[in-house]
Protein backbone atom coordinates (compact mmCIF):
# COMPACT_ATOMS: atom_id res chain seq x y z
CA UNK A 1 0.00 0.00 0.00
CA UNK A 2 2.92 2.26 0.73
CA UNK A 3 4.53 1.60 -2.32
CA UNK A 4 1.50 2.02 -4.64
CA UNK A 5 1.07 5.77 -2.36
CA UNK A 6 4.84 6.63 -3.06
CA UNK A 7 4.28 5.77 -6.55
CA UNK A 8 0.87 8.14 -6.84
CA UNK A 9 2.54 11.35 -4.87
CA UNK A 10 5.81 10.16 -7.24
CA UNK A 11 3.57 10.35 -10.56
CA UNK A 12 1.49 13.64 -9.51
CA UNK A 13 4.14 15.43 -8.54
CA UNK A 14 7.33 14.96 -9.30
CA UNK A 15 7.62 13.21 -12.78
CA UNK A 16 4.52 15.12 -13.72
CA UNK A 17 3.85 14.18 -17.09
CA UNK A 18 3.31 17.34 -18.39
CA UNK A 19 6.26 19.60 -16.89
CA UNK A 20 9.16 17.22 -16.64
CA UNK A 21 8.26 14.90 -19.57
CA UNK A 22 6.85 17.67 -21.54
CA UNK A 23 4.20 14.86 -22.77
CA UNK A 24 1.10 16.32 -24.19
CA UNK A 25 2.61 20.11 -24.59
CA UNK A 26 0.65 20.39 -27.95
CA UNK A 27 -2.79 20.31 -26.19
CA UNK A 28 -1.29 21.68 -22.93
CA UNK A 29 -0.08 24.99 -24.63
CA UNK A 30 -3.06 25.25 -27.15
CA UNK A 31 -6.18 24.11 -24.74
CA UNK A 32 -4.84 26.78 -21.46
CA UNK A 33 -6.31 29.71 -22.74
CA UNK A 34 -9.50 29.15 -20.51
CA UNK A 35 -10.12 27.79 -17.22
CA UNK A 36 -13.15 25.89 -17.60
CA UNK A 37 -11.95 24.10 -20.60
CA UNK A 38 -8.53 23.79 -18.93
CA UNK A 39 -10.57 21.74 -16.46
CA UNK A 40 -12.61 19.88 -19.23
CA UNK A 41 -9.80 18.64 -21.01
CA UNK A 42 -7.92 17.82 -18.45
CA UNK A 43 -10.77 15.79 -16.38
CA UNK A 44 -11.34 13.79 -19.68
CA UNK A 45 -7.15 12.75 -19.70
CA UNK A 46 -7.67 11.05 -16.05
CA UNK A 47 -10.49 9.51 -17.29
CA UNK A 48 -9.05 8.08 -20.39
CA UNK A 49 -5.63 7.39 -18.73
CA UNK A 50 -7.60 5.43 -16.02
CA UNK A 51 -8.92 3.25 -18.23
CA UNK A 52 -6.21 3.06 -21.20
CA UNK A 53 -3.04 2.37 -18.64
CA UNK A 54 -4.38 -0.82 -17.15
CA UNK A 55 -6.04 -1.94 -20.78
CA UNK A 56 -2.37 -1.65 -22.12
CA UNK A 57 -1.13 -3.79 -18.99
CA UNK A 58 -3.73 -6.73 -19.94
CA UNK A 59 -2.70 -6.63 -23.36
CA UNK A 60 0.47 -6.49 -22.92
CA UNK A 61 0.87 -9.27 -20.34
CA UNK A 62 -1.67 -11.52 -21.98
CA UNK A 63 -1.13 -10.89 -25.46
CA UNK A 64 2.02 -9.63 -26.53
CA UNK A 65 4.59 -10.86 -23.62
CA UNK A 66 6.83 -13.67 -24.67
CA UNK A 67 5.35 -17.01 -24.13
CA UNK A 68 1.84 -15.21 -23.61
CA UNK A 69 0.79 -18.09 -26.04
CA UNK A 70 2.27 -20.70 -24.01
CA UNK A 71 -1.36 -22.03 -23.41
CA UNK A 72 -2.23 -22.48 -27.10
CA UNK A 73 1.18 -24.42 -27.57
CA UNK A 74 3.15 -21.45 -29.19
CA UNK A 75 5.99 -21.02 -26.12
CA UNK A 76 8.58 -19.49 -27.96
CA UNK A 77 6.00 -16.46 -29.79
CA UNK A 78 7.46 -12.69 -28.56
CA UNK A 79 5.06 -10.65 -30.25
CA UNK A 80 6.63 -7.27 -28.75
CA UNK A 81 7.23 -5.35 -30.92
CA UNK A 82 4.07 -5.23 -32.33
CA UNK A 83 3.64 -2.96 -29.07
CA UNK A 84 3.70 0.31 -30.38
CA UNK A 85 1.03 -0.48 -32.82
CA UNK A 86 -1.50 -2.23 -30.56
CA UNK A 87 -1.36 0.15 -27.48
CA UNK A 88 -2.26 2.90 -29.93
CA UNK A 89 -4.99 0.92 -31.39
CA UNK A 90 -6.40 0.41 -28.00
CA UNK A 91 -6.38 3.88 -27.06
CA UNK A 92 -8.15 4.90 -29.73
CA UNK A 93 -10.74 2.27 -29.79
CA UNK A 94 -11.18 2.99 -25.99
CA UNK A 95 -11.50 6.56 -26.49
CA UNK A 96 -14.31 5.89 -28.97
CA UNK A 97 -16.05 3.75 -27.07
CA UNK A 98 -15.82 6.18 -24.27
CA UNK A 99 -17.36 8.68 -26.88
CA UNK A 100 -20.40 6.26 -27.32
CA UNK A 101 -20.86 5.31 -23.70
CA UNK A 102 -20.80 8.46 -22.83
CA UNK A 103 -22.85 9.90 -25.58
CA UNK A 104 -25.96 6.86 -24.57
CA UNK A 105 -26.13 7.07 -20.87
CA UNK A 106 -24.34 10.55 -19.93
CA UNK A 107 -25.26 13.25 -22.46
CA UNK A 108 -24.61 16.17 -20.07
CA UNK A 109 -21.30 14.98 -19.53
CA UNK A 110 -20.58 14.11 -23.27
CA UNK A 111 -21.60 17.49 -24.10
CA UNK A 112 -18.80 19.38 -21.45
CA UNK A 113 -15.89 16.25 -22.81
CA UNK A 114 -17.24 15.99 -26.21
CA UNK A 115 -15.04 17.97 -27.92
CA UNK A 116 -11.74 16.71 -26.48
CA UNK A 117 -12.09 13.36 -27.00
CA UNK A 118 -11.29 13.00 -30.39
CA UNK A 119 -7.98 15.31 -29.35
CA UNK A 120 -6.98 12.97 -26.69
CA UNK A 121 -6.27 10.25 -28.66
CA UNK A 122 -3.13 11.81 -30.36
CA UNK A 123 -3.00 13.35 -26.92
CA UNK A 124 1.70 11.95 -26.37
CA UNK A 125 0.19 11.88 -22.60
CA UNK A 126 -2.00 9.17 -23.25
CA UNK A 127 0.46 6.93 -25.25
CA UNK A 128 4.02 8.13 -23.16
CA UNK A 129 1.67 6.86 -19.85
CA UNK A 130 1.08 3.76 -21.65
CA UNK A 131 4.76 3.10 -22.81
CA UNK A 132 6.20 4.17 -19.05
CA UNK A 133 4.22 1.47 -17.29
CA UNK A 134 5.49 -0.52 -20.33
CA UNK A 135 8.73 0.32 -19.55
CA UNK A 136 9.32 0.29 -16.04
CA UNK A 137 7.32 -3.30 -15.51
CA UNK A 138 4.55 -2.19 -13.55
CA UNK A 139 2.26 -4.76 -12.29
CA UNK A 140 -1.78 -4.66 -12.98
CA UNK A 141 -2.49 -2.49 -9.50
CA UNK A 142 0.74 -0.51 -9.91
CA UNK A 143 -0.59 0.30 -13.50
CA UNK A 144 -4.22 1.34 -12.24
CA UNK A 145 -2.61 3.71 -9.58
CA UNK A 146 -0.14 5.07 -12.45
CA UNK A 147 -2.77 5.81 -14.75
CA UNK A 148 -4.77 8.09 -12.18
CA UNK A 149 -2.13 9.62 -10.68
CA UNK A 150 -0.47 10.68 -13.78
CA UNK A 151 -3.64 11.94 -15.35
CA UNK A 152 -4.50 13.74 -12.07
CA UNK A 153 -0.86 15.23 -12.25
CA UNK A 154 -1.68 16.25 -16.12
CA UNK A 155 -4.94 17.69 -15.04
CA UNK A 156 -3.47 20.00 -12.58
CA UNK A 157 -0.58 21.21 -14.60
CA UNK A 158 -3.15 22.62 -17.46
CA UNK A 159 -5.49 24.14 -14.37
CA UNK A 160 -2.96 26.10 -12.93
CA UNK A 161 -1.11 27.04 -16.55
CA UNK A 162 -5.04 27.97 -17.70
CA UNK A 163 -4.67 30.52 -14.58
CA UNK A 164 -1.52 31.88 -14.98
CA UNK A 165 -2.69 32.37 -18.62
CA UNK A 166 -5.71 34.00 -17.69
CA UNK A 167 -4.04 36.81 -15.76
CA UNK A 168 -1.36 37.00 -18.38
CA UNK A 169 -3.46 38.42 -21.07
CA UNK A 170 -3.61 41.65 -19.36
CA UNK A 171 0.11 41.92 -18.89
CA UNK A 172 2.16 44.27 -21.42
CA UNK A 173 4.48 41.95 -23.25
CA UNK A 174 7.25 42.78 -26.00
CA UNK A 175 5.90 41.97 -30.01
CA UNK A 176 8.03 38.79 -30.47
CA UNK A 177 7.19 37.33 -27.02
CA UNK A 178 3.33 37.84 -27.00
CA UNK A 179 0.81 34.42 -27.31
CA UNK A 180 3.43 31.66 -27.23
CA UNK A 181 6.20 32.91 -26.25
CA UNK A 182 5.88 33.91 -23.04
CA UNK A 183 3.74 30.75 -22.42
CA UNK A 184 6.55 28.92 -23.22
CA UNK A 185 8.67 31.08 -20.59
CA UNK A 186 5.92 30.54 -17.79
CA UNK A 187 5.36 27.00 -18.38
CA UNK A 188 9.27 26.53 -17.60
CA UNK A 189 8.67 28.71 -14.47
CA UNK A 190 5.96 26.20 -13.33
CA UNK A 191 8.36 23.41 -14.12
CA UNK A 192 10.76 25.20 -12.00
CA UNK A 193 8.04 25.08 -8.96
CA UNK A 194 7.20 21.43 -9.77
CA UNK A 195 11.29 20.46 -9.51
CA UNK A 196 10.89 21.30 -5.59
CA UNK A 197 8.55 18.71 -5.12
CA UNK A 198 11.49 16.00 -5.64
CA UNK A 199 12.99 16.49 -2.31
CA UNK A 200 9.72 15.03 -1.38
CA UNK A 201 9.85 11.32 0.06
CA UNK A 202 7.30 9.02 1.53
CA UNK B 1 7.63 23.00 -60.55
CA UNK B 2 11.46 22.36 -59.65
CA UNK B 3 11.36 25.51 -58.05
CA UNK B 4 7.93 25.64 -56.34
CA UNK B 5 9.04 22.32 -54.71
CA UNK B 6 12.71 23.59 -53.64
CA UNK B 7 10.28 26.45 -51.88
CA UNK B 8 7.95 23.89 -50.00
CA UNK B 9 11.16 22.22 -48.99
CA UNK B 10 12.62 25.39 -47.48
CA UNK B 11 9.64 27.07 -46.50
CA UNK B 12 9.17 24.93 -42.94
CA UNK B 13 12.43 25.67 -41.95
CA UNK B 14 11.85 29.32 -40.98
CA UNK B 15 8.63 31.06 -42.54
CA UNK B 16 6.20 28.41 -41.20
CA UNK B 17 8.15 26.28 -39.05
CA UNK B 18 6.18 23.31 -37.53
CA UNK B 19 7.21 24.22 -34.07
CA UNK B 20 8.08 28.18 -33.36
CA UNK B 21 4.60 28.97 -36.06
CA UNK B 22 2.43 25.93 -36.13
CA UNK B 23 2.72 25.10 -32.12
CA UNK B 24 2.89 21.04 -33.42
CA UNK B 25 5.61 18.10 -32.12
CA UNK B 26 6.77 20.39 -29.51
CA UNK B 27 6.60 17.31 -26.51
CA UNK B 28 9.33 15.57 -27.91
CA UNK B 29 11.19 18.70 -29.22
CA UNK B 30 11.75 19.46 -25.22
CA UNK B 31 12.54 16.01 -23.85
CA UNK B 32 15.31 14.91 -25.95
CA UNK B 33 17.27 18.05 -26.49
CA UNK B 34 20.01 17.83 -23.45
CA UNK B 35 22.12 16.48 -25.63
CA UNK B 36 23.33 17.16 -29.23
CA UNK B 37 23.84 13.70 -29.96
CA UNK B 38 20.54 12.10 -28.90
CA UNK B 39 18.73 15.38 -30.65
CA UNK B 40 20.13 14.74 -34.04
CA UNK B 41 18.57 11.11 -33.99
CA UNK B 42 15.26 12.18 -33.09
CA UNK B 43 15.76 14.95 -35.96
CA UNK B 44 16.66 12.22 -38.59
CA UNK B 45 14.05 9.87 -37.33
CA UNK B 46 10.85 12.24 -37.22
CA UNK B 47 12.41 13.50 -40.64
CA UNK B 48 11.98 10.11 -41.98
CA UNK B 49 8.64 9.45 -40.40
CA UNK B 50 6.71 12.52 -41.53
CA UNK B 51 8.42 11.99 -45.66
CA UNK B 52 7.46 8.45 -45.82
CA UNK B 53 4.10 8.63 -43.79
CA UNK B 54 3.48 11.77 -45.94
CA UNK B 55 4.53 9.96 -49.14
CA UNK B 56 2.57 6.28 -48.63
CA UNK B 57 -0.64 8.13 -47.56
CA UNK B 58 -0.54 10.66 -50.17
CA UNK B 59 -0.53 7.45 -52.36
CA UNK B 60 -3.69 5.71 -50.87
CA UNK B 61 -5.55 8.95 -50.78
CA UNK B 62 -8.15 8.09 -53.47
CA UNK B 63 -8.71 4.57 -51.14
CA UNK B 64 -8.99 5.58 -47.69
CA UNK B 65 -12.43 6.39 -46.74
CA UNK B 66 -13.24 9.64 -45.56
CA UNK B 67 -14.46 8.14 -42.00
CA UNK B 68 -12.22 5.84 -41.11
CA UNK B 69 -8.50 7.93 -42.16
CA UNK B 70 -7.72 8.80 -39.16
CA UNK B 71 -6.71 5.26 -37.69
CA UNK B 72 -5.59 4.70 -41.26
CA UNK B 73 -3.02 7.22 -41.14
CA UNK B 74 -2.18 6.39 -37.64
CA UNK B 75 -1.51 2.57 -38.49
CA UNK B 76 1.00 3.73 -41.66
CA UNK B 77 2.64 6.03 -39.33
CA UNK B 78 2.55 3.35 -36.38
CA UNK B 79 4.21 0.69 -38.84
CA UNK B 80 6.73 3.35 -39.58
CA UNK B 81 7.96 4.12 -35.97
CA UNK B 82 8.02 0.23 -35.45
CA UNK B 83 10.31 0.20 -37.99
CA UNK B 84 12.63 3.45 -36.83
CA UNK B 85 12.45 1.75 -33.19
CA UNK B 86 13.87 -1.79 -34.28
CA UNK B 87 16.45 -0.16 -36.73
CA UNK B 88 17.59 2.25 -33.25
CA UNK B 89 17.71 -0.78 -31.20
CA UNK B 90 19.50 -3.10 -33.31
CA UNK B 91 22.28 -0.57 -34.64
CA UNK B 92 22.30 2.42 -31.91
CA UNK B 93 20.99 0.37 -28.69
CA UNK B 94 22.81 3.14 -26.38
CA UNK B 95 21.05 5.87 -27.90
CA UNK B 96 17.63 4.30 -28.09
CA UNK B 97 17.82 3.72 -24.55
CA UNK B 98 18.60 7.34 -24.14
CA UNK B 99 15.34 8.22 -25.97
CA UNK B 100 13.66 5.51 -24.18
CA UNK B 101 9.43 6.09 -24.59
CA UNK B 102 10.17 9.21 -27.15
CA UNK B 103 10.73 7.14 -30.36
CA UNK B 104 7.42 5.75 -29.83
CA UNK B 105 5.80 9.20 -28.87
CA UNK B 106 6.55 9.55 -32.51
CA UNK B 107 3.51 8.15 -33.23
CA UNK B 108 1.39 11.10 -31.85
CA UNK B 109 4.06 13.64 -32.60
CA UNK B 110 1.32 15.94 -33.94
CA UNK B 111 3.67 17.38 -37.00
CA UNK B 112 3.08 13.93 -38.86
CA UNK B 113 -0.03 13.81 -38.25
CA UNK B 114 -0.97 16.82 -39.26
CA UNK B 115 0.96 16.94 -42.71
CA UNK B 116 -0.81 14.31 -43.30
CA UNK B 117 -3.81 15.06 -42.39
CA UNK B 118 -3.63 18.73 -44.06
CA UNK B 119 -1.03 18.18 -46.84
CA UNK B 120 -0.88 14.56 -48.33
CA UNK B 121 -4.41 14.07 -48.48
CA UNK B 122 -4.73 16.39 -51.00
CA UNK B 123 -1.60 16.35 -52.79
CA UNK B 124 0.28 13.63 -55.39
CA UNK B 125 3.15 11.71 -53.55
CA UNK B 126 6.24 13.55 -54.74
CA UNK B 127 5.12 16.58 -53.40
CA UNK B 128 3.94 15.13 -49.94
CA UNK B 129 7.25 13.62 -49.86
CA UNK B 130 9.12 16.74 -49.93
CA UNK B 131 6.17 18.50 -48.09
CA UNK B 132 7.03 15.44 -44.90
CA UNK B 133 10.47 16.10 -44.95
CA UNK B 134 10.52 20.00 -45.61
CA UNK B 135 8.88 20.31 -42.18
CA UNK B 136 10.82 17.02 -40.64
CA UNK B 137 13.99 19.35 -41.41
CA UNK B 138 11.79 22.25 -40.00
CA UNK B 139 11.54 20.30 -36.46
CA UNK B 140 15.33 18.99 -36.72
CA UNK B 141 16.05 22.82 -37.22
CA UNK B 142 14.83 23.64 -33.57
CA UNK B 143 15.76 20.60 -32.33
CA UNK B 144 19.39 20.86 -32.79
CA UNK B 145 19.30 24.48 -32.07
CA UNK B 146 18.01 23.80 -28.75
CA UNK B 147 20.53 20.80 -28.41
CA UNK B 148 23.75 23.11 -28.96
CA UNK B 149 22.76 25.99 -26.58
CA UNK B 150 21.93 23.07 -23.93
CA UNK B 151 24.71 20.44 -24.51
CA UNK B 152 27.49 23.20 -25.10
CA UNK B 153 26.42 25.77 -21.75
CA UNK B 154 25.18 22.69 -19.94
CA UNK B 155 27.94 20.69 -19.81
CA UNK B 156 30.47 22.28 -22.24
CA UNK B 157 30.76 19.64 -25.18
CA UNK B 158 29.08 18.80 -28.67
CA UNK B 159 28.16 15.47 -29.80
CA UNK B 160 30.18 14.53 -26.48
CA UNK B 161 33.57 16.28 -27.27
CA UNK B 162 34.63 18.75 -25.13
CA UNK B 163 34.66 22.36 -26.07
CA UNK B 164 34.93 24.42 -23.17
CA UNK B 165 36.64 22.75 -20.43
CA UNK B 166 34.91 22.89 -17.58
CA UNK B 167 36.26 23.78 -13.85
CA UNK B 168 35.75 20.00 -12.60
CA UNK B 169 38.41 18.78 -14.93
CA UNK B 170 40.87 21.64 -14.68
CA UNK B 171 39.50 24.34 -17.39
CA UNK B 172 37.76 27.35 -16.87
CA UNK B 173 34.58 27.34 -17.64
CA UNK B 174 31.64 26.88 -15.10
CA UNK B 175 28.66 24.70 -16.72
CA UNK B 176 25.35 26.27 -16.23
CA UNK B 177 23.52 22.80 -14.63
CA UNK B 178 20.50 24.56 -14.51
CA UNK B 179 20.36 23.83 -18.60
CA UNK B 180 20.27 20.13 -18.11
CA UNK B 181 17.22 19.95 -16.60
CA UNK B 182 13.77 20.12 -17.75
CA UNK B 183 12.16 23.35 -17.48
CA UNK B 184 15.34 25.46 -19.44
CA UNK B 185 14.16 23.96 -22.49
CA UNK B 186 11.07 26.13 -22.30
CA UNK B 187 13.28 29.06 -21.76
CA UNK B 188 14.59 28.35 -24.96
CA UNK B 189 11.95 27.54 -26.58
CA UNK B 190 10.01 30.78 -25.29
CA UNK B 191 13.68 32.59 -26.35
CA UNK B 192 14.31 30.84 -29.93
CA UNK B 193 10.38 31.95 -30.69
CA UNK B 194 10.99 35.74 -29.52
CA UNK B 195 14.03 35.75 -31.74
CA UNK B 196 12.07 34.25 -35.19
CA UNK B 197 9.40 36.06 -34.54
CA UNK B 198 11.48 39.60 -34.02
CA UNK B 199 13.11 38.72 -37.51
CA UNK B 200 9.92 37.92 -38.74
CA UNK B 201 7.29 40.37 -37.43
CA UNK B 202 4.40 38.63 -39.71
CA UNK B 203 4.28 35.81 -37.23
CA UNK B 204 3.86 37.92 -34.02
CA UNK B 205 0.23 37.08 -32.15
CA UNK B 206 -2.20 39.85 -32.02
CA UNK B 207 -2.77 41.11 -28.26
CA UNK B 208 -6.39 40.49 -26.98
CA UNK B 209 -5.95 43.36 -24.42
CA UNK B 210 -4.18 46.86 -25.48
CA UNK B 211 -2.81 48.82 -23.26
CA UNK B 212 -4.47 52.35 -22.84
CA UNK B 213 -2.10 54.97 -23.61
CA UNK B 214 -2.86 58.50 -21.29
CA UNK B 215 -1.82 61.65 -23.05
CA UNK B 216 -0.56 64.03 -20.56
CA UNK B 217 -1.85 67.14 -19.76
Amino acid sequence: MEGLLSLAVKAIFVENLALSFFLGMCTFIAVSKKISTAIGLGISVMVVQSITVPANNLILNYLLAPGAFAWAGFPEVDLTFLGLISYIGVIAALVQILEMVLDKYFPPLYNALGVFLPLITVNCAILGGSLFMVERGYDFTESVTYGVSSGFGWALAITAMAGVREKLKYSDIPDGLQGLGITFISAGLMAMAFMSFSGVKL
Amino acid sequence: MAHKRAEMLVDPLVDNNPITLQVLGICSALAVTSSLQVAFVMAIAVTFVTGFSSLFISMIRSQIPGSIRIIVQMVVIASLVILVDQLLKAFAFEISKTLSVFVGLIITNCIVMGRAEAFAMKNPPIDSFIDGVGNGLGYGLILMLVGVIRELFGSGSLFGITILETVNNGGWYVPNGMLLLPPSAFFIIGLIIWAFRSWKPGQVEEREYKIQTVEAH
